[in-house]
């Protein structure tokens, strides 16, 4: 069988891995967008503290994907769990340095012409400092998203969700017929993905980002 | 504190009824300025020795231009931001029409107060119909009000809504920006106007249009505005009252313009005014506040030998002939009709420049000087002669305004001193009671 006969035979199963990869790393990716901006909002204003945030979680990407998803199945058991904690902690760099350094880039005077026209602390993180930051945000986003991408084959592991069961299924079986098959449809499937996502982060970004400020 | 007497002055009260009174034939805008008072305002960064602002008083009166002009970093822009508290004062009390706004919520307080920037800190963001539309929309004004009053802000700075309404502030001039900045900052309808070097980044060219448009916008409105510029040019310029500040935001002098071009208060005060201060007072004084003589004219519709004879007859060496409509065009001398052989089409120099009443002296004697008759022409509507300007009554005009602006400021410093004598004594005094008590 070929690579095309195999395809074309197991199709219905490849497209629920897809999807299943998909909707797990696009569920992981808003709560990792949230959880970042948030921590970006709680600690750009303190030297200190936006350091800290982005050492942390500078740190927290250096474990290997492999071990972080074995020193978490004691803790919260095999399946999707693992899997949501772990995407959504490898998602937060990006985001929150992004987050970081875009409000910290939000020009002093912008800030300052804020306040003085009267906007509170709450509405000028909504109407201007945030706005403004978005650029940024988003392209953070981005690359999280391509990072989860990669990183949730590994999912399959724990006997979690997506196209990593077919890799790791293909390696296991290596040598068998549709070992190399398998191998090859799970990561093609992958990088199809992440240029979907991609697509779609760029029509985001021309939705998203005021005309004013597009570059 | 409890016993420091929280008089106003007569002053201030005048003033508020005058502009007032006054303020009642802005079309644009309902209200009109506030007084501002400042009470012992300081500044004292934690971990400098000194304090960056130090004890300022001052009464700013309903409805005033006063520009705080200083050297750089002499607390001039601290001491606005602490007006509307962007900037917490650490001592001090502010009031604005009255009413104690030092412990107010400065959200509150600041949509009360217009504020413009340098570089107009208009938001990339939004659109200008946007931005100007901030401040009454957080007012919770409702939309049809503010879709009117931004397009009549539009078109008080002299920006056609339907044109620059959609636009991102990008795809503007660096003069438009300001005049939405402008905009923005009375869109709400504030008592009160601070203005941050507003017109810092702008060319030179372009900031003398700003500065006039001020004026005229100010000359309607009669808000009260707080300015800062470094510039002692554009000071004069906009100012009602200028405060010359030194280091510490201490006011070396708090006065008009012209009292302060003619008699500085200290070294300090004079080395900033600079050089060229009798020609700067030229600034503040408009021809139609010297006299205005009658020249001889004639005009192109006359008979030859009717112009023959007013030359001879009059007592001058030149005669203005005047176009059909009655507008300057050149100046005859005696032998220019000789030498052209009668025909004026040949004869005599074009006028190159004419004034209004409403141009300055220093406008008059840049005429004066250009033209080389010793003398300039003054036009009024349509540009119709109206009498001439020599050189002669500029120079006695300037020499008078110069002596009587001394008269005057060595009496207001006179009264300044007295002032201040009496505020030592009794602050000595309130020092010495509250140490016994």
């Amino acid at each position: 069988m070929n690579f095309w006969e195999y395809l074309g035979n197991r199709h219905q199963q490849l497209l629920a891995d897809a999807f299943q990869h998909a909707s797990a790393v696009f569920q992981c990716m808003v709560v990792a967008t949230v959880l970042g901006v948030l921590i970006g909002v709680a600690t750009y204003r303190s030297e200190w503290a936006g350091n800290l945030a982005t050492t942390a979680t500078a740190t927290l990407l250096t474990i290997p994907a492999l071990a972080m998803i074995g020193l978490l199945i004691p803790v919260v058991g095999l399946g999707v769990p693992p899997t949501v904690i772990a995407l959504t902690l490898y998602g937060l760099l990006p985001i929150v340095r992004n987050s970081i350094v875009g409000l910290r880039g939000v020009d002093p005077s912008l800030v300052d012409a804020a306040k003085g026209i009267g906007m509170s602390r709450v509405t000028r993180l909504a109407r201007v400092e945030l706005p403004l930051a978005w650029p940024p945000i988003l392209t953070g986003i981005r690359v999280s998203t391509q990072m989860l991408m990669g990183i949730a084959a590994i999912a399959a592991y724990a006997s979690g969700p997506g196209l990593g069961n077919l890799i790791f299924r293909g390696i296991a079986s290596l040598g068998s017929k549709n070992a190399l098959n398998q191998v090859l449809a799970g990561t093609l499937g992958i990088i199809v993905l992440a240029l979907l996502f991609d697509a779609a982060y760029v029509l985001i970004g021309r939705l998203t980002i005021p005309r004013g400020i597009r570059g | 504190m409890a016993e420091t007497p929280a008089t106003p002055g007569p002053g201030a009260f005048g003033a508020t009824e005058a502009s007032a009174a006054t303020g009642t034939t802005a079309p644009a805008s309902r209200s009109v300025g506030a007084t501002i008072e400042l009470e012992g305002l300081t500044k004292r960064y934690p971990g400098s020795a000194l304090p960056a602002v130090d004890n300022v008083t001052m009464d700013i009166r309903a409805g005033e231009t006063v520009v705080l002009v200083g050297p750089s970093g002499c607390g001039k822009s601290t001491t606005l931001k602490m007006i509307n508290r962007l900037i917490e004062p650490t001592g001090g009390r502010i009031r604005i029409g009255g009413e104690d706004v030092t412990h107010m919520d400065p959200v509150r307080l600041r949509r009360k107060i217009g504020y413009a920037i340098q570089a107009s800190g208009l938001f990339p963001h939004m659109t200008v119909a946007q931005n100007i539309a901030l401040v009454p929309r957080m007012l919770r004004w409702p939309a049809a009000r503010v879709r009117a009053r931004v397009e009549e802000m539009l078109d008080l700075v002299g920006l056609d809504p339907g044109e620059f309404h959609g636009r991102y502030p990008r795809q503007l001039s660096g003069g438009q920006q300001q005049r939405v900045g402008v905009a923005r900052a009375l869109a709400a309808d504030p008592p009160v106007l601070l203005m941050d070097e507003p017109f810092g980044a702008v060319d030179p060219i372009t900031r003398d249009h700003l500065q006039d448009e001020l004026i005229r916008l100010q000359r309607d409105l009669h808000k009260t505005i707080v300015f800062v510029t470094h510039d002692f040019d554009e000071a004069i310029k906009i100012g009602d009252r200028i405060a010359v500040l030194r280091e510490r935001s201490h006011i070396a002098q708090f006065d008009t313009p012209e009292a302060i071009l003619t008699n500085p208060a200290d070294d300090f005060v004079s080395g900033f005014v600079g050089a060229g201060a009798a020609l700067k007072r030229l600034n503040l004084t408009r021809v139609r506040d010297v006299e205005i003589t009658d020249y001889p004219t004639v005009t192109v519709d006359d008979p030859l030998q009717h112009i023959f004879n007013r030359l001879r007859a009059g007592g001058t060496n030149e005669i203005l002939l005047l176009d059909k409509q009655g507008r300057p065009y050149k100046w005859l001398r005696r032998g220019d009709l000789m030498r052209a052989k009668g025909s004026l089409a040949r004869a005599g120099t074009l006028v190159h420049d004419t004034v209004t009443r409403d141009a300055t002296l220093r406008d008059a004697l840049e005429a004066v000087l250009t033209d080389n008759t010793g003398r300039v022409a003054v036009t009024g509507r349509r540009g119709a002669y109206e009498g001439v300007v020599d050189v002669e009554t500029l120079m006695n005009s300037v020499h008078e305004l110069l002596e009587a602006d001394r008269l005057e400021a060595r009496e207001a410093q006179h009264e300044l001193e007295e002032q201040r004598a009496a505020q030592t004594h009794a602050a000595q005094e309130g020092f010495g009671g509250e140490a016994k008590a």
